[in-house]
Formats: structure tokens, C-alpha cells, sequence
């Protein structure tokens, strides 16, 4: 066995080669100058066919009822909160990325905390349709807000379900905000770019008068270091609150302990994977592979099999508690779930999140390309799945066999699934022709003589 | 006319020909200058000797804020405005105000902190500042490094700082006029002209609105489940013949407490055969005082005595004292209140059977009363 002897006084660059700041300027503000491609076109018209399957679904649950979805009794939340819970998580990795590593100083980060920033805004918007439609009386959102009213009555400040909404609105806006930080300096550097008056007058106002004068980036950079430091317990906080709604109730399976960290941390592992998927197609559909490099790629698939792990002992240690529990009802629960009418979730969830990511021990298959693409799909699938798992086996067989029931989610659950998917990869086909998909000035900063040398 | 001078401008290659262009700078004695880069430069503050930036004080101040107003108002609406007990728990339940708390003070301290930077310390937006479209400011916007010295700096004179700027080496030294009036190009955010625009925007808008829903086209987006498809009481319906919603009960039916009185034109047999079902307790007797306050008492007087505001109007109504009534039996009172008696009508239809039944208990009330004995009393 060869042992290679690494440097590790001596920072790896972060980026291939050493392109100028105006060459950087001009490999990312491309796709913003030009015509999209054909096949951007394409796969906006997939994406936009999704969306209208879905805005044809959310029409028929608007119009009818949600009886025309799968839920009934016992199984009251069906494919809608494995959704809901889904999107949360995968927007998990943008802040994970963008905060928690840039206080950890990672610096490889720099490359795709935009695209991970976004993707997190735009989970968070297609996670917030399902809790939605699913209170069934869409047109009364306002109810959920503590506003006066002629009832003097306030919402239940006690109710996880109201921290949700207070966690994941705040997390929304707050991840806006980071977003909308980072993007001011580049949207000044595209207006003093442009030539197009119409784009001028957009990036001007956008920019708010950006000038990059260091008296601002003084400042700019505590706000950054700020906004970052509260961004990392937010991020962990939203998970931590969505995993209440099951684990403050009463059912066997949901009410654990562990859920808070196994939530986060499956949150993070399907939220890398969705970055790593988007990433790979984009660095290779605008030329960007020198400054999304293959060394942060086989980063990201350092977290995922750190947090891949972790998961796959979740699961390993709600079998233990269950039985050390004596409980019967939880025991049952689980080897329910292996062996009951959703064993075929279950062994599909485990088989995705556990076994596959293991691959990623060895160098050569975290290096591939292909192969880390099908296996963050896979993650997604079987993250997709774990919720599945949580939210129906344990509610359809609960405490009373007399009230076991089996759901089977109807075909407009799965359209507005569908169509979630749809309005994802949307925003994401919209985003990268509008806004540069790396942040130019953390990537300038962190190329290769762009800092003076010691004073 | 000559356009006012704002700054010269100087360009440096590498951040270390800028860094040490700034320690320059400084060391001659400039104080209202600049230094533009398209990314921040480690280092730079320290250079040019920028005191630390407050925001965190301000971000720890809107997280306080958040925090209090948060707890604040939970504690305000569960101890005081609508305390309603849940899951059984105290009023107070702080550890489940935690998590709202929390989400709160993020909020706030994240939000107000980033509007706080660009409004209050950078004055944003601000889209008319001289530096704007400058070949200057195109540069620095993406791989530039330059410094600006402005004219309002006591040590400043264009020679002299043109010199200054050559001798560290700088570049495409340049002049930045003023666009326009020098006072006339600050934020614009909080101007009176922009505000007026704004509130003239949100008028026509909310005018716009609500003309168009409301008397261009009716729109009534929910019903509020106003629209049941269900029947309505005296309302038509095509589903009968007739075309009446309302139907007729079937022959024979009895309304719940209606049963028929069986002793129609029977007083003896009533007062032989009836008896009173209810027994006379305190609620009874306040059921009996409140009907008859209602209905008897305008021709029988308040206390029974035939001596209401009524009498000398009709024929005197009679006194519920006289020898003849205190020796009724309760079924004969009961069916004179049903029946009605001489010009008494009868009360069957205003009063329900159980209440008249106790209006009979309080009738004896008032008798024993107006007959009070020294035994009563003790």
C-alpha cells in the first residue's frame, strides 16, 4: 500500500489553475449574456410540464376537497407531509454550506454556496405548498399568523405545529436575507458589466448602489460573519422543530427522542445530495468545472457518507430503544416496519441511505462522476422514502389493530409531488440564466495571489 | 460650466501594490479617501485603521428585542388576554415558548441587522453616487484594486495628490466629477418626492383594487359555506309538487311536549286526577315565579291579590286568595292556566306544560305567604 505523504500545513486551492478575476467574471456571467441552449430549453419544458401536472392536481384539491387525495383514518397524513418534510430537508444543505462552513472556514465552500443558497429557497418554497393545502381550508392561511381578531382568539403558542410555521417562515426569510446579502457585490459587478439598458436598470436597483469600497466590505463582512452565526442554530433548530410535530405526539414510532439530530442529520445527507445532482449538471452544462472542482465534489461525498452514517445508526438504534423500551406497541411498530405491509419502504430506504453511500469509502468511486451522480439519486429516493416510512407505517398501525388501516396515496398526491418537482427544477433552470451561480467575489477572494502576502 | 470634482482615482495592479498604496495613504495623512475592491482584502481595515464594525452590537440588540417582544406577547396572551388551559398544563408554559422565542430573535437580529448595515451605515440605496459608471468603477467592480481621494480632504489639492497617487505607483490616475449639484447626491430613500411616489402607488393600487372588486365585478372569492345545498324554512322547493320546502308532519304526530290535554272541558276530572309531577324545589319555583311573572301577574297582580294596574279596566279579575282557590287541588289551578276560565283565555300555547305545572307550585307559595303563620316565620 502506497502511502502518499500530504501537506497539510499548505491550504489545497480551491480552484483549478489561476484564472483571472476577469476571466471569472466572464465564465459566470456567461450564461446570463447569451441565449440559453437548446437543451435548456428542453428541460424547461419538461420542468414545466411537471408543474402544470401539479397545478392541475392543487386545482382539483382546491376545487373538490381533499377527499379526492389518499388520506382518511387512521392514515390522516399521507404523502403531503413526507413531501413537506422532504423539501425542508434538502433545503437544509444550502445553509449548511453556506453558514456552517463558512464558520468553519471551509473554504471550498466558496464554489457553490450561491447554488446551495438558492436550492434552499427554492425547497423551502415547494415545501411550504403541501402544510398548505393540507389544512384543507387553503383560503385561511391568515389563521396561522397571531393577528387580532374579532374572536380575541390567538393561535396555540404551545402547538409544535405553530412553531413549524414560525420555524420554517423564519427560515425562509432568513435564508432570503443570506442570499440576498451575498448576491448585492455581484449583481454590482453584472451592472458595470452589462451593456443592456434594461439589465442596467435591474441590477442598479438590485444592487442598491453597490461599490465595493472596503469602508463597506468592513462591515459587509461582520453582517456576513453575523448572519452565518445565526443561520448555523436556525438550520438546526427547523429540523429539530419539524421532527416535533411527530416526536411531542404520542404514537408508537414517532415518539422518540432521537428524532431532533437523526431528523438533522438526514436533513443535511438528502440535502448534499440534491446539491451534489443540480452541481454536477450545471458545472458540466456552463463550463465551470475548473471553479466547481472535483476535489469539492469528493468533499460533498465526504458529508454524505458522514451523514449517510449517521442515519443508518438512527435506524440501527430506534430497533434498540424499541425493544429496550418494553414497550409492545413500539416494539411492534418497528418490526412492522421491517417485515409489515411497507417492508418493501422500509428495505428500499435502508438499502439507499445505508448501503449505497458506502461505496463512497473508497477514493476511486467518490471520484467518479457518474457513479457519485446515481448514488446521490439514490439518497434522494431513499430519503424520500425514510419519511414515508415514519409518517405511514406508524400511522397505520397504531395502539388498535380494530383501527389499522392501509393507504395507498391517490394520483393526485402523487401529481402534486410531481408537480413540486416541477416547480424546483423550474426556479432552478430560471436561476442559473439569471444570476451568477457562484458568487463571484467569494470566488476571486479565494483564488489563487488574490490576498496580499504578510505585512 | 465646469461639473465640481468629487475625488481622483488611481488604479493599482495586485492587492499588495493596493495594500501598500494604503499604508501610504495613511501615513500622509488623508482621512477622506476610499479603497475599492471586487472582493474584501484581508487585512485592509488594519490598514486603513477602521475602527471595529459595531453591527454586532446591533445585531445583539435586535435579538433582544426579538427575544422580549416574543415572550412578551406569549406570556401577555396566555396570563392575560385569553388564559385557556391546554393539555392541562400551567397558563405559563415557558418551555414551550422556547422554540417561538428562538425563531423570533433570529429573525429580527438577521434581518434588522442586514437593513441596519445597508440603510443607516451605507445610506443604500443610493444608485447616484459620482463613482457610479465611472471606467473607475468598472474596474474595481471586477478585477481592480484602486483608492479614491476625495476634495472635501483638508490635505487635498489635485497636484499634490496626483503626485501622491504616482508615487505609490498607481495607475490610470483619474478625475470623478460631480453628475450634477454635489448636495444632490446622496440616498434617496427617505426623500419627500420618492415617499409621496410610494404612497401615491399604494392609493392607486389599493383604490384600483377595491373599485374593481367590488362595483366592476362582484367577486365573492369564498363563500364561507354561505352556499349549502340544503333546505331553508319557508323557502320554495322543486322537489314536492306543491312546491313548498316546509312539509306537514305526518297525521298523528306530537311535537315533543305537546302531548294533548286529556281533560278538555273536564275541570272536575281534572282536579281529581291530576297531579302535580314536579316536586317544589328551589329551581322549580323560580321557573313557576318567572312564568307567572310573565303572564299571569298583568290581570292576577304580582303577589296573587286581582289587584294589577289592569283592574277597574276589565272585569276585576279575581284574587288568588279566596277560599275557593286555596281549596282547589293543584290538578283544577293547572287546568284553568290550560283551559282558561270565563274571560280568562287559555295559556297552553305561551306556556309549556312543565312551567305551568310549576306556576301551580308557585301559586301556593303566594298563599302560604299571604297566609304566613307565626310557625312559618320561624
Amino acid at each position: 500500500m502506497s502511502t502518499a505523504v500530504v501537506d497539510y500545513s499548505r491550504e489545497e486551492p480551491v480552484i483549478a489553475g489561476t484564472p483571472t478575476a476577469g476571466e471569472i467574471d466572464a465564465v459566470v456571467s456567461a450564461p446570463l449574456d447569451r441565449l440559453p441552449a437548446r437543451t435548456w430549453w428542453i428541460a424547461l419544458s419538461v420542468t414545466l410540464t411537471m408543474l402544470a401536472i401539479g397545478g392541475a392536481c392543487v386545482g382539483a384539491t382546491l376545487w373538490y376537497g381533499l377527499g379526492v387525495w389518499g388520506v382518511n383514518q387512521p392514515v390522516s397524513w399521507g404523502i403531503d407531509i413526507v413531501n413537506f418534510v422532504f423539501w425542508v430537508g434538502i433545503g437544509h444543505a444550502g445553509t449548511l454550506i453556506s453558514a456552517i462552513l463558512f464558520l468553519l472556514r471551509q473554504r471550498w465552500r466558496n464554489g457553490i454556496a450561491r447554488f446551495a443558497e438558492a436550492m434552499t429557497i427554492f425547497a423551502v418554497m415547494c415545501a411550504g405548498i403541501f402544510p398548505l393545502l393540507h389544512t384543507g381550508r387553503q383560503w385561511l392561511p391568515l389563521y396561522l399568523t397571531p393577528y387580532p381578531n374579532q374572536h380575541a382568539l390567538w393561535v396555540n403558542f404551545t402547538s409544535p405545529l405553530l412553531w413549524d410555521v414560525f420555524a420554517v417562515s423564519t427560515y425562509f426569510t432568513v435564508s432570503a436575507v443570506f442570499w440576498y446579502l451575498g448576491l448585492v457585490p455581484d449583481l454590482a459587478t453584472l451592472r458595470d458589466r452589462t451593456i443592456q439598458p434594461v439589465k442596467k436598470v435591474v441590477y442598479s436597483v438590485l444592487s442598491l448602489g453597490w461599490r465595493h469600497s472596503n469602508r463597506h466590505w468592513h462591515h459587509f463582512e461582520r453582517a456576513y460573519l453575523i448572519l452565518a452565526g445565526f443561520a448555523t442554530p436556525l438550520v438546526l433548530s427547523v429540523h429539530t422543530i419539524v421532527s416535533f410535530d411527530f416526536a411531542v405526539s404520542v404514537i408508537p414510532g414517532w415518539h422518540t427522542t432521537i428524532f431532533p439530530p437523526y431528523f438533522v442529520a438526514g436533513a443535511v445527507f438528502s440535502g448534499f445530495a440534491m446539491v451534489q445532482n443540480c452541481l454536477i449538471v450545471v458545472r458540466q452544462m456552463f463550463d465551470l468545472k475548473h471553479l466547481i472542482t472535483l476535489d469539492t465534489l469528493e468533499k460533498m461525498n465526504k458529508v454524505m457518507i458522514l451523514t449517510g452514517s449517521m442515519v443508518g445508526y438512527a435506524y440501527g438504534m430506534e430497533f434498540f430503544i424499541a425493544w429496550y423500551s418494553g414497550s409492545q406497541f413500539e416494539m411492534f411498530v418497528f418490526v412492522n416496519r421491517a417485515l409489515g405491509p411497507y417492508a418493501w419502504a422500509y428495505w428500499t430506504m435502508v438499502t439507499c441511505n445505508v448501503v449505497f453511500p458506502q461505496l463512497f469509502w473508497f477514493k476511486r468511486f467518490r471520484r467518479s462522476i457518474p457513479l457519485m451522480f446515481v448514488i446521490a439519486v439514490l439518497v434522494n429516493v431513499g430519503m424520500w422514502f425514510e419519511r414515508f416510512v415514519i409518517v405511514v407505517t406508524s400511522l397505520s398501525r397504531d395502539f388498535l389493530p380494530s383501527s389499522w388501516g392501509h393507504y395507498v396515496p391517490s394520483m393526485y398526491d402523487i401529481g402534486i409531488f410531481i408537480g413540486s418537482l416541477g416547480l424546483f427544477f423550474t426556479l432552478i433552470l430560471l436561476f442559473v440564466r439569471t444570476l451568477p451561480v457562484i458568487s463571484l467575489a467569494e470566488i476571486k477572494a479565494v483564488s489563487p495571489g488574490a490576498q496580499p502576502g504578510h505585512h | 460650466m465646469e461639473k465640481p470634482l468629487y475625488s481622483l482615482t488611481a488604479l493599482f495592479s495586485t492587492p499588495d501594490a493596493l495594500m501598500h498604496a494604503v499604508e501610504a495613504t495613511v501615513k500622509a495623512g488623508y482621512t477622506k479617501y476610499d479603497v475599492h475592491s471586487p472582493y474584501p482584502v484581508h487585512g485592509m481595515e488594519r490598514a486603513m485603521r477602521l475602527k471595529t464594525s459595531p453591527l454586532g452590537y446591533f445585531a445583539l440588540a435586535f435579538g433582544l428585542l426579538g427575544a422580549v417582544s416574543a415572550v412578551g406577547f406569549m406570556t401577555w396572551v396566555t396570563l392575560i388576554d385569553y388564559p385557556l388551559v391546554i393539555g392541562g398544563k400551567p397558563f405559563w408554559s415557558w418551555p414551550a415558548f422556547v422554540p417561538i422565542a428562538f425563531e423570533i430573535t433570529v429573525l429580527l437580529a438577521s434581518v434588522l441587522t442586514v437593513v441596519a448595515m445597508f440603510v443607516i451605515f451605507f445610506k443604500f440605496p443610493n444608485n447616484s453616487h459620482p463613482l457610479h459608471d465611472t471606467p473607475y468603477m468598472k474596474r474595481v467592480s471586477s478585477d481592480g484594486f484602486g483608492i479614491s481621494i476625495q476634495r472635501e480632504d483638508p490635505l487635498f489639492d489635485e497636484a499634490g495628490v496626483r503626485q501622491f497617487l504616482a508615487s505609490v505607483e498607481g495607475t490610470d490616475i483619474a478625475p470623478v466629477y460631480f453628475e450634477e449639484d454635489p448636495a444632490d447626491h446622496g440616498q434617496k430613500l427617505f426623500d419627500l418626492r420618492f415617499v409621496g411616489l410610494l404612497a401615491g402607488v399604494a392609493i392607486v393600487v389599493a383604490g384600483t383594487t377595491y373599485f374593481s372588486l367590488n362595483s366592476l365585478m362582484y367577486v365573492q372569492p369564498f363563500s364561507w359555506m354561505m352556499e349549502q345545498a340544503k333546505q331553508k324554512p319557508q323557502a320554495p322547493s322543486l322537489l314536492f309538487k306543491d312546491g313548498i320546502g316546509m312539509r306537514p308532519p305526518v297525521q298523528g304526530s306530537v311535537a315533543r311536549g305537546f302531548l294533548p290535554y286529556a281533560f278538555k272541558g273536564r275541570p272536575e276530572d281534572a282536579g281529581k286526577m291530576l297531579a302535580n309531577p314536579l316536586l317544589p324545589t328551589a329551581a322549580v319555583l323560580d321557573r313557576g315565579r318567572s312564568s307567572y311573572l310573565t303572564f299571569c301577574s298583568p290581570c292576577h297582580g304580582n303577589f296573587g291579590r286581582g289587584d294589577s294596574r289592569l283592574a277597574g279596566q276589565f272585569p276585576n279579575p279575581p284574587t288568588l286568595h279566596s277560599e275557593k282557590v286555596r281549596n282547589w287541588p293543584d290538578g283544577s289551578l293547572y287546568h284553568v292556566i290550560t283551559e282558561g276560565q270565563n274571560v280568562m283565555p287559555s295559556y297552553a300555547a305561551q306556556i309549556t306544560r312543565d312551567n305551568r305545572w310549576a306556576v301551580v307550585h308557585y301559586i301556593r307559595v303566594l298563599q302560604r305567604a299571604h297566609f304566613a303563620k307565626e310557625s312559618d316565620l320561624k
